[in-house]
């Protein structure tokens, strides 16, 4: 069999967490009754008319800057003309001649190493209604409330080869949005949605075979699949001496194929041409200059900052900085401390632990920097026990409790009446003369059992280094 | 005391001194419709208990000094295409036979700010797409000055009935003409204001680049004082455009003398009525014996306006049209098998003939293959026809034009040939094109004492410049006179 | 571009228009419009070469709204409009898929 190479771009779409919808003042909230978040202008009402909401653009050359695109400074919306019930107007406003973005690219990084993919453009449009099916009475039902909600759409270069980069490109063009703070960049919830151009062709060619486009992927396990499946099926073609046809496809991931979406009614033809009722966009080189000093540190700076400033391995560096949220958390806590790389610590053992115990997202991780800190430095001057430590942490991550009220109130603060401890050694060595023996006789494991021993009469609020340091004093004195 | 023969400026001061009331007035104008109507059907539904109740409550916010403003208390007629919240607005077409908005247009907020009363909603061209008023689904509109003949259109209904005192004043629109050549027909002033003057917010498109609102009157002042009520930005509209000033009738001025007209040597050529011809350079002659200085000039690009404009206005229709599907409002076809026969059904149910030739049209412009050979050179020929007119500006101040060809056809003339009719559209279609504003004011009368109007056009924001010309016409006119009672519906 | 408004043109059309002709409203629309295309030809006989595509008169200045949410639940007066609507919402024939 010959062999082949698979050719992968991808159109992803990005829903904008703006306030409102694109062209009107309606909430973009997500969750709400059928139909309650919209108004003549998202329903398309007869004489309604579009007014662009500023949001969208700062976010779309956010995006176009984070991704090294260069700016169309003058930009114009086009309207797509398709008819289907869950686009109001059966138009869609989006841009086709002259889109806000262009020639960008972005660094993925696969087990094969580093690459660039190429953006071939972006550009803004408004999402579509929802349909669903009712199964009671044969017919669909349409609900508005996603119709008008901003959306920019990153079209690739063919660049990927494979289900590994396009997923890593995925996450690199996820972590830049939510790094921006333009998207949450939600697969399941259909924030962001990556439809598959995919085409095949035998290894060493420089032609590009025909391609298809697979609609329908709700999960980077599902966009696996169906590469994969894609990929044999046109494979499979070839080898059979037919040939593929350029169609959209929808996959099934409960069946793991696809079928086209194929209808006569269809023409496929958009007839695009300038919304009359949206004025050109002008984006002057001030406007993109203050963009482009308000764009935030993005991961990989992170990564090599975390690496030299708190000496943390690139492993480590890596996992703060895989949300912006979390990595922000910790550059607040580490700030006030005196201790940054004990905080470092405390994030990759317990932040990470709780977090991952409690089922959250980093961004949902709410506690204040000083209490972290305050309990890191607590510790640090032995005032509160490791062990306790832990628990006045959960009570930190949880309910954001202020750690030194409370190992005051819960009495978990290190005793430092050393006049307690004396007395405390001394009766522990007298109730045990035999592994007091034993120690005299030089077994200096039992040193072990007689410091749990004193612990555990102090309740952990002595610290263990005064506890062995008064036990050697007093043992000294009996021998 | 007639009532109804009163200027909306006359009406006003007696309403707001007194004399009279709001109810008075809204009381002449349903006598009037009740009177007339049946022949012309200017109307295609009126608002009689409303607008009383209406009226009652102008005539209090007048005495408490609510409403001080010149068109307090005056009854309006609005184009059936211009939304009014709780009221139906069909557009005169089948597919939107129950519709009805949940808003006001911005210039019906702006209306009723004024404290003038709502009558009720006229008749037009389905869509607004046609020249005589008769491709409206629900009955033709007659001209009152001789019933047997169309009122123009698309703005046929608000013409009329301002025509046959039916209101005082009344709100059309004007995509390639439809409200300055229905006024040539009716023997009213009607005004086309500059793109983004007037809100379109609430105005059912037709086509968005090249549609305005604007004011229809018995004579100029009644114009410009309407067009100081309803212009103004609107944030709701993103083509609409502020200015520093809005002063329209109180900046009127009859002083033309020095000022600079040109007219186009081509829009006399082949195809002009003689008689409308005629009439037009008596009126030009009154212009000059004010001491306006009128010339000739060349417009190179007069044969490639109506090709130019049908594009665009068709393209544009084809896409603004889609909305009406069947799903979220109006006519639905009873009986159809899936979706997509659903939409074709309704549709080929819900739309007239005209508009859905016109939607044909604009969807091949469109097309795949043909979007460059059509619609990207109509846009490029918009950009020849703008340029033109740019220089003509820089030599005149204010471009005369007939409105129309020919005076008013009569009923079903026009639609055997539909070719025809949209090369009646000459003198009309560039004002869209170019954003221009453009005033039509009756001038004279042919030889079946059918109305003859003359056209002034000024460049973009120059609304002072033609509302002045013609002023200063109409006052070297002199009164145009009432439809005869010979030509009474 | 004489004559190309055939048959298969006037069936795409209609796909595109959603609408649905009779053989005999076909054949009249294609000839209407064919005459239409044949007179807009005129156009050819103008130099564009260089001329830029003009899509909107007064374009210099952007127009926006600030990202602030003024609208409320109008879903009931709005769905009175539709000519069929269950639970909320518009109700269509099936979709597919």
């Amino acid at each position: 069999m010959k062999q082949y190479e698979t050719v992968i771009g991808l159109e992803v779409h990005v829903e904008l967490a703006t306030r409102t919808k694109i062209f009107c003042g309606c909430s973009t909230e997500f969750g709400g009754a059928p139909n309650t978040h919209t108004c003549p202008v998202c329903t398309g009402m007869p004489g309604s008319l579009p007014v662009l909401n500023k949001k969208v653009v700062e976010f779309a050359l956010k995006a176009g800057l984070a991704t090294s695109c260069r700016i169309n400074q003058y930009c114009k919306f086009d309207r797509k003309n398709y008819f289907y019930p869950d686009n109001p107007q059966n138009y869609q406003i989006s841009q086709l001649y002259l889109p806000i973005c262009h020639d960008g690219s972005v660094e993925i990084e696969t087990s094969a190493g580093k690459k660039t993919v190429r953006i071939h453009e972006m550009h803004m449009e408004e999402d579509a209604g929802k349909l669903i099916h009712d199964e009671w009475e044969d017919c669909s039902l349409v609900d508005y409330n996603r119709s008008g909600v901003p959306l920019i759409e990153i079209v690739s270069e063919p660049d990927m080869r494979s289900a590994e980069e396009v997923i890593a490109y995925l996450e690199k063009l996820r972590c830049i949005m939510q790094y921006l703070g333009v998207s949450d960049c939600k697969l399941q919830e259909g924030s962001m949605r990556a439809d598959v151009n995919l085409s095949v062709r035998e290894v060493g060619s420089d032609l590009f075979g025909t391609r298809t486009e697979m609609k329908n992927l709700n999960s980077f396990k599902a966009i696996a699949r169906a590469i994969e499946g894609e990929r044999e099926r046109q494979i499979e073609l070839l080898e059979e001496g037919k040939v593929v046809v350029q169609e959209t496809r929808r996959w099934d991931d409960n069946k793991e194929s696809s079928h086209a979406m194929r209808s006569k009614e269809d023409a496929k033809d958009y007839r695009y041409f300038p919304d009359p009722d949206l004025p050109p966009i002008h984006i002057s080189d001030e406007w993109i200059s203050q963009i482009r000093s308000s764009l935030p540190e993005f991961r990989e700076e992170k990564q090599l900052r975390y690496q030299e400033e708190f000496g943390l391995p690139p492993y480590d560096a890596g996992i703060l900085t895989e949300s912006r949220h979390l990595a922000e958390l910790f550059e607040q806590t580490a700030a006030c401390s005196v201790y940054p790389k004990k905080v470092a610590n405390w994030f990759m053992t317990e932040v990470l632990r709780l977090m991952k115990d409690q089922g959250m997202e980093p961004e949902q991780i709410r506690f204040t920097p000083q209490h972290l800190a305050a309990l890191i430095d607590m510790v640090e001057k032995k005032e509160v026990s490791g062990k306790n430590a832990k628990l006045v942490f959960e009570k930190i991550f949880l309910e954001d409790t202020d750690p030194v009220a409370y190992v005051q109130e819960h009495g978990l603060k290190i005793v430092e009446d050393t006049g307690l401890l004396e007395s405390t050694v001394g009766r522990i060595l007298d109730e045990n003369p035999g592994p007091l023996a034993e120690l005299l006789g030089g077994k200096d494991k039992v040193m072990g059992f007689f410091v749990g021993q004193i612990m555990r009469q102090m309740k952990g609020k002595a610290n263990p280094d005064t506890v062995r340091e008064v036990l050697l004093r007093e043992v000294e004195n009996r021998r | 005391m007639e009532l109804e023969k009163l200027t909306a400026l006359q009406l006003s001061e007696k309403i707001r001194q007194h004399q009279i009331t709001s109810v008075d007035a809204v009381k002449a104008v349903f006598d009037q419709i009740e009177k007339k109507d049946k022949g012309i059907h200017a109307y295609l539904e009126t608002y009689k208990k409303d607008a009383y109740a209406r009226a009652k409550e102008v005539d209090k916010g007048i005495a408490s000094g609510k409403y001080t403003g010149p068109l307090a208390g005056v009854p309006i007629a609005i184009k059936d295409n211009i939304c009014i919240e709780g009221k139906k607005t069909t557009c005169a077409s089948r597919i939107l036979e129950n519709f009805v908005p949940q808003y006001n247009a911005e210039v019906i907020d702006r209306i009723n700010e004024a404290g003038m009363v709502v009558i009720g909603k006229t008749n037009m061209d389905e869509f607004a797409m046609g020249s005589t008023t008769e491709t409206s689904a629900y009955g033709i509109t007659r001209n009152p000055w001789n019933p047997e003949h169309v009122p123009g259109g698309s703005s046929g209904g608000s013409c009329a009935a301002v025509a046959a005192d039916e209101a005082f004043l009344a709100l059309g629109s004007d995509t390639g003409g439809s409200i300055r050549q229905p006024s040539s027909y009716c023997g009213v002033t009607g005004l086309k204001p500059t793109y983004g003057t007037v809100s379109r917010y609430g105005l059912v498109a037709y086509a968005s680049s090249l549609d305005q609102i604007g004011p229809v009157g018995k004579n100029v002042e009644d114009c410009a004082a309407l067009l100081d009520v309803i212009a103004g930005q609107d944030e709701k509209d993103a083509t609409s455009i502020g200015r520093e000033k809005y002063a329209f009738r109180e900046s009127l001025s009859d002083h033309v003398l020095g000022m600079k007209f040109g007219i186009p040597k081509e829009y006399l050529a082949e195809g002009l009525d003689p008689e409308v011809k005629e009439t037009f350079m008596e009126a030009v002659k009154v212009l000059t014996e004010k001491g306006a200085i009128v010339e000739f000039f060349s417009m190179k690009t007069t044969d490639y306006m109506i090709p130019a404009y049908y594009i665009i206005a068709s393209a544009e229709a084809s896409s603004n049209l889609e909305r009406f599907d069947g799903v979220k409002y109006g006519f639905r076809a009873k009986e159809y098998d899936g979706l997509h026969d659903m939409y074709k059904r309704t549709r080929t149910e819900g739309f007239g003939e005209e508009v859905k030739r016109r939607i044909m049209l604009g969807s091949f412009v469109l097309s795949s293959g043909y979007y460059d050979a059509y619609y990207l050179k109509a846009l490029r020929t918009k950009a020849l026809i703008k340029k033109e007119f740019d220089a003509a500006f820089e030599k005149y101040d204010v471009i005369l034009a007939p409105a129309s060809p020919t005076t008013a056809p009569k009923v079903g003339e026009s639609l055997k040939d539909p070719m025809a009719m949209y090369l009646s559209d000459i003198y009309t279609v560039a004002v869209n094109l170019c954003g221009l504003p453009g005033i039509c004011v009756p001038c004279g009368k042919d030889h079946q004492g059918l109305p003859v109007g003359i056209q002034m056009i000024g460049d973009c924001f120059m609304e002072q410049k033609i509302l002045n010309a013609a002023y200063a016409f109409e006052k070297g006119r002199g009164a145009f006179g009432e439809p005869g009672e010979g030509g009474r519906a | 571009m004489a004559g190309i408004i055939d048959d298969a043109t006037m069936e795409n059309v209609c796909i595109l228009a959603k609408l649905s002709l009779t053989e005999e409203e076909k054949v009249k629309a294609a000839a209407e419009m064919q005459k239409m295309l044949d007179y807009v030809e005129k156009l050819d006989e103008l130099d564009t070469r260089n001329v830029e595509p003009l899509s909107h008169i007064f374009g210099d200045r952007n127009v926006f709204r600030e990202d602030v949410v003024t609208n409320g639940d109008n879903s009931v007066s709005m769905l009175a409009n539709a000519p069929k609507s269950k639970e909320n919402q518009y109700q269509v024939p099936k979709t597919i898929g």
